[in-house]
């Protein structure tokens, strides 16, 4: 589904962080670090904090977060699916997001994907095919599909995020 | 075919008809961000290399979330917000104007438009009949650029209220109670459309109210039929000229539908840490209240402060409990101030504070300490909300609070009317 010559990874591998339901936009960008909106870098130190303590920390480039319920509740804040790709997450998966995080995702080209993450563990090893719908536990030996993306979201992503759909067309064109 | 409001409005600003599940491009007619979001949407313009916005007398910046600026880096953000707006002749809504969902619904937003922002509580305007909804900064950014966004065409719940609410129970007790029963995604990329008998006895800051905590369903708008209340309300704010009649076709396509009889709800509580944790107030137990905030986008007006004055008239805050009232625009605290309620307030024990976003954000004027409680009148209580994630937030409307506020527990106004 997602064209070969994009500049967003198609085979994604990493190790699984779990979270539970609802983990709010409050949680991931915490408001006491309002001041470090505008220093991207220093406020993905505190990604999760208050979900996570030491998620920050562990996490490494191409991990993924996996959740539960309503993941990205709350504000519109772009900072919190910015600082998730920031802090080097290769996606995120949950059985279901708030709208304004999953468009803002999209926007920004962090694959936002559902699928039944009841099947994944603390720590699995994790390999996401992007153009094929399906994830692979490799710990544990099966395969998970996610849910499609609207056609607008894969163009949108093809083309790297809204700013380069933007400029690239001199406008929309969805 | 017969159209929900939303499916009437996008199709108008799409230029054919659409219906649920349809996508378009659409033109907006208001398009804001304030200062949390808004210097991303900058930097965003800025890449796209956009110098100018398409519609300018449209376009706003709202300096509320931190205002007046409590760190340099903030106060350096709302340069960057005030030279943008300046550069482009854009609105700006600086330090004591208000939140900017107020200030939308007073000077901007009308019946029939398309209003987008990058703050989730943009809904707030759908109590007027538009159809409104949040975004993030990029979105936000291409709307200020070229007035257009692309837009799902939402399946859409109706919602009718029916019966009037007995003494004591108000607005926010009925969303709250919506929101326990449909659950924080109940509503996830649907509109939720407001009807019912009590919507006619509805004042506009009870829809307000409403359509403002829409989104903490999931909703991505919440949108009452335009009539002579909403037309009352424009004239009132020297805008009846942008009245205009649109409610939903008869025959309009509701995903579902819930009724809710007003009369046999009582007072409602949101617990922590999420919206829908609710308990009406009779199943309650006693919870101590270290802080009362009264304001925000949810419940800042004037009526608010009217309701809390009049159940803190002659009365004093609890000695355990600071009480904080943050009237939600420059205009509704003029007001306030003219009508006496303000004196009221203060007199009371309560601390003012200039109109905008207050203690809500959690980035000043009120951030909880370690195992402190709030009680609020404000649309959220997630962990951390406040500034501290080791407090604890419970949600109400200002009735509620003000009389747990002379208590120093969360407690049952009945008790007092």
């Amino acid at each position: 589904m997602i064209k070969q010559d994009d500049s967003i990874k198609k085979i994604l591998r990493g190790k699984s962080f779990k979270f539970g339901d609802d983990i709010s936009t409050d949680l991931i960008a915490p408001g006491r670090y309002f001041h470090l909106r505008s220093n991207l870098n220093e406020l993905a130190k505190h990604v999760l904090e208050d979900a996570d303590e030491e998620f920050a920390g562990k996490v490494n480039n191409g991990d993924f977060i996996v959740a539960g319920r309503n993941f990205g509740l709350g504000s519109s804040r772009e900072h919190a699916p910015a600082i998730i790709k920031l802090a080097g997450v290769g996606a995120v998966l949950a059985k279901s997001f708030a709208r304004i995080f999953f468009r803002n995702s999209i926007n920004i080209g962090l694959p936002v994907l559902v699928c039944d993450t009841d099947k994944i563990d603390k720590d699995d090893e994790l390999e996401i095919d992007l153009s094929k719908g399906i994830i692979k536990d490799l710990k544990k030996n099966i395969e998970l599909k996610f849910k499609a993306l609207p056609d607008v979201m894969i163009k949108l992503l093809n083309d790297g995020g809204l700013v380069e759909h933007i400029t690239k067309n001199k406008g929309f064109n969805l | 075919m017969d159209k929900t409001i939303s499916e009437k409005i996008i199709s108008e600003h799409a230029g054919r008809d659409v219906f649920a599940g349809d996508i378009a491009v659409v033109d907006v007619d208001v398009v804001m961000a304030q200062d949390g979001t808004g210097p991303l949407a900058v930097s965003q313009l800025k890449k796209m290399s956009f110098d100018k916005v398409k519609n300018p007398s449209k376009s706003i910046f709202f300096i509320d979330h931190a205002a007046p600026s409590p760190r340099k880096e903030l106060s350096n953000s709302h340069i960057v917000l005030r030279q943008y707006a300046e550069n482009c002749g854009m609105v700006l809504s600086d330090v004591g104007e208000g939140v900017c969902h107020q200030i939308l619904v007073e000077d901007f937003a009308a019946p029939g438009e398309i209003v987008i922002g990058a703050d989730s509580h943009t809904c707030t305007s759908g109590a007027l009949g538009a159809f409104a909804t949040g975004m993030g900064s990029t979105d936000i950014a291409v709307g200020f650029a070229l007035a257009k966004t692309w837009l799902m065409v939402p399946q859409t719940i109706k919602v009718n209220f029916n019966n009037n609410p007995l003494k004591g129970v108000y607005a926010k007790d009925l969303i709250i109670y919506l929101i326990g029963k449909i659950t924080a995604e109940g509503a996830t990329y649907k509109a939720l459309e407001f009807g019912g008998s009590f919507i006619k006895n509805m004042t506009i800051d009870d829809r307000f109210t409403i359509s403002n905590m829409a989104v903490e369903a999931g909703a991505k708008a919440g949108i009452f039929a335009s009539d002579e209340i909403t037309e009352k309300f424009l004239e009132s704010q020297g805008r009846g000229k942008q009245y205009k009649e649109i409610s939903a076709d008869k025959n309009a396509n509701y995903e579902q539908i819930i009724d809710i009889n007003c009369s046999e709800i009582e007072p409602m509580i949101s617990m922590p840490h999420t919206v829908d944790n609710v308990c009406p107030i009779s199943q309650m137990e006693k919870v101590k209240v270290d802080q009362v905030l009264i304001g925000t986008c949810t419940n800042g007006r004037l009526s608010d402060l009217k309701i809390a004055s009049d159940i803190l008239k002659g009365k004093k805050v609890n000695k355990n409990t600071r009480l904080i009232v943050v009237p939600a625009s420059k205009k509704v605290y003029l007001e306030a101030l003219k009508e006496g309620i303000i004196e009221t307030l203060v007199e009371s024990g309560a601390a003012i504070q200039s109109p905008g976003c207050g203690p809500c954000v959690g980035v000043h004027q009120g951030i909880l300490g370690d195992g402190e409680v709030c009680l609020s009148t404000q649309n959220r209580n997630f962990k951390g909300r406040m500034g501290n994630p080791d407090s604890f937030i419970y949600l109400s409307s200002p009735a509620t609070a003000a009389y747990s506020a002379i208590k120093g527990y969360i407690a049952d106004v009945r008790e007092i009317l």
